[in-house]
């Protein structure tokens, strides 16, 4: 079950797209994405996804990794599908049981809200498989730097952000260890039903809060003990540089944007 | 009862960047009323094979008996496994989580599905063999208890499930001497009164070499020297040569040895080095 989680999980490598900038990369996903949010019909779905392959192809990750991670949130795209079906006013019926008429604007709806989802999960995992998080906080945090003038706490909230991504797989850890260790004593977290599972929950998350806070008081010292003081003036190892590589990105990504500008046109 | 391991293999991630090959065809038998003392270096896969022993890891190869019942099987009872085989974790203290002391050992009985007496009498019962005063801690939140102490009733937490084999990974990792002590006379008490078959793993070459009957070491997922401890600490050149060490007691007899004592080969308790020092002067042949 533990393994199952790819978002957020850093695949290391060399390749071009491992070497851009982490802010052009944070800017083009979000532009990727708000491109497959226009696209309004299936063949701008399988630009996408040609689109996407090449990029993970580029990238030297197995395609297996994107589709990996789409299935822990399997469960929230079949919600969001079938509330389509149901809810969604239409015009033109396909079939009625009972109350229940399937309208084409529903189905139509429906199939679109799950491949928007689908790809968005898709989307930035290519960004988290190919950016490790420190590179990826840094983006964020010189990205939100010039918000900083309204008193926005862009440092704070990008160290906030590092701390809690290198905790994830302690954490992840650690809950499989105490996990383990409360089977040895016949714990049981598979079966019975919804209140039994939640009761069962109990010894896991109890021991995990308390190694969770002890964890945060000894990182809180250990940064005090060495002069930790927040944001101001603080300098870096590593400063950001775009490359040639970030525009030839940037270049993908625009002529990606307007094919599928093009072809919403032209198949409306 | 016997742990029969046939041919076991274990693959960490298969598939994924970070695949790892953390045991491989790995054969052994742990008889009844063992103590083994299992080593190795950090990484060798001591882990891994401890937490098939129960059913918690499920092989990708090979196969494990306990008491004939095939841990690979899916149809087998994990309860009943755990039953006859319980595991203390390294630092198993982090498990506890109840709001006093004897919740947190009636834990296990209760799972067990057992009635409210025996649960009672196993408390009881483990509390005892763990060396902790039923009276006076049994209504303590495990978060007051001294370190040694919050170990201690982590393993009583087992322990009341009355468990035929013994599993401790380190148990006696980051206790300070006297806590080390309490632990290990617990455990050799269990393994002489009780006749539990004991798997200890640990670093401590000196704590293995006070305990076992057999040593087994693993290295890079394989078993590189499986024997009675003389045998196995006589060889120090190959246990080094694997990021591992002999017991002082062993380096010592080597070292007056090498100064021309007749130290016999084979000496690797305190206790045994310490006769044979004793017979030596006792003849007044020191030659140092």
């Amino acid at each position: 079950m533990l393994n199952d989680i790819t978002l957020g999980q850093y695949f290391p490598g060399d390749s071009v797209i491992h070497r851009m900038d982490p802010r052009m990369k944070l800017i083009l996903t979000i532009a990727y994405i708000v491109g497959v949010f226009m696209v309004g019909n299936l063949p701008g779905y399988a630009l996408a996804l040609a689109f996407l392959y090449l990029i993970v192809r580029v990238a030297g990750i197995s395609f297996k990794y994107l589709v990996k991670g789409v299935r822990p949130l399997r469960f929230i795209i079949l919600f969001t599908f079938v509330l389509n079906l149901f809810f969604v006013q239409g015009e033109t019926p396909i079939f009625t049981i009972g109350f229940f008429t399937l309208t084409r604007e529903a189905l139509h709806n429906a199939i679109f809200f799950a491949l928007r989802l689908v790809f968005l999960v898709m989307g930035t995992s290519v960004l988290t498989l190919t950016t490790s998080p420190v590179q990826l906080t840094d983006g964020l945090e010189r990205l939100m730097r010039p918000l900083q003038r309204f008193h926005f706490p862009a440092h704070e909230l990008a160290m906030m952000m590092t701390i809690a991504l290198r905790f994830i797989p302690t954490l992840l850890e650690e809950t499989d260890k105490i996990q383990k260790a409360q089977m040895a004593r016949g714990a049981d977290f598979e079966t019975g039903n919804l209140i039994a599972r939640a009761k069962a929950m109990i010894p896991l998350l109890v021991p995990l809060f308390v190694s969770a806070f002890r964890r945060a008081n000894d990182l809180a010292m250990a940064m005090e003990a060495r002069c930790y003081r927040g944001g101001d003036q603080r300098t870096r190892l590593r400063e950001l540089k775009y490359t040639r590589l970030d525009a030839y990105g940037a270049a993908a990504v625009a002529v990606f944007l307007a094919v599928i500008a093009v072809e919403g046109v032209l198949l409306g | 009862m016997s742990i029969v391991i046939e041919k076991l293999n274990y693959v960490y991630m298969a598939g994924g960047p970070y695949e790892t090959h953390a045991l491989h065809d790995v054969s052994l038998t742990i008889g009844d009323g063992e103590f083994i003392g299992l080593i190795g270096h950090t990484g060798s896969g001591k882990s891994t094979l401890v937490q098939h022993l129960n059913g918690l890891l499920k092989p990708t190869g090979g196969r494990i008996l306990v008491d004939g019942l095939d841990l690979a099987d899916k149809q087998t009872d994990k309860r009943a496994v755990r039953r006859k085989v319980g595991l203390v974790f390294q630092y198993p203290e982090n498990q506890l989580f109840e709001e006093t002391v004897e919740k947190d050992i009636a834990f296990g009985p209760k799972n067990l599905g057992l009635d409210d007496a025996e649960i009672s009498r196993r408390v009881r019962e483990a509390m005892e063999k763990v060396a902790l005063d039923y009276n006076r801690l049994k209504d303590r939140s495990v978060f007051e208890l001294s370190g040694g102490q919050m170990r201690r009733v982590a393993i009583a937490g087992v322990l009341a499930m009355e468990p035929g084999t013994l599993v401790l990974d380190e148990p006696c990792a980051g206790l300070d001497p006297r806590g080390r002590e309490e632990i290990l006379g617990l455990i050799r008490r269990l393994h002489e009164q009780a006749g539990t078959t004991i798997v200890m793993v640990s670093h401590s070459m000196d704590d293995v070499a006070s305990l076992a009957e057999r040593v087994i070491v693993m290295n890079r997922g394989e078993v590189y020297m499986d024997g009675a401890p003389r045998e196995v600490f006589s060889r120090g050149d190959d246990l080094r040569a694997i990021g591992l060490d002999v017991p002082q007691a062993v380096e010592l007899a080597q070292r007056l040895r090498e100064r021309g004592l007749p130290v016999p080969e084979g000496v690797y308790r305190e206790e045994e080095l310490q006769q044979a020092i004793e017979a030596i002067l006792g003849k007044g042949e020191s030659h140092a």
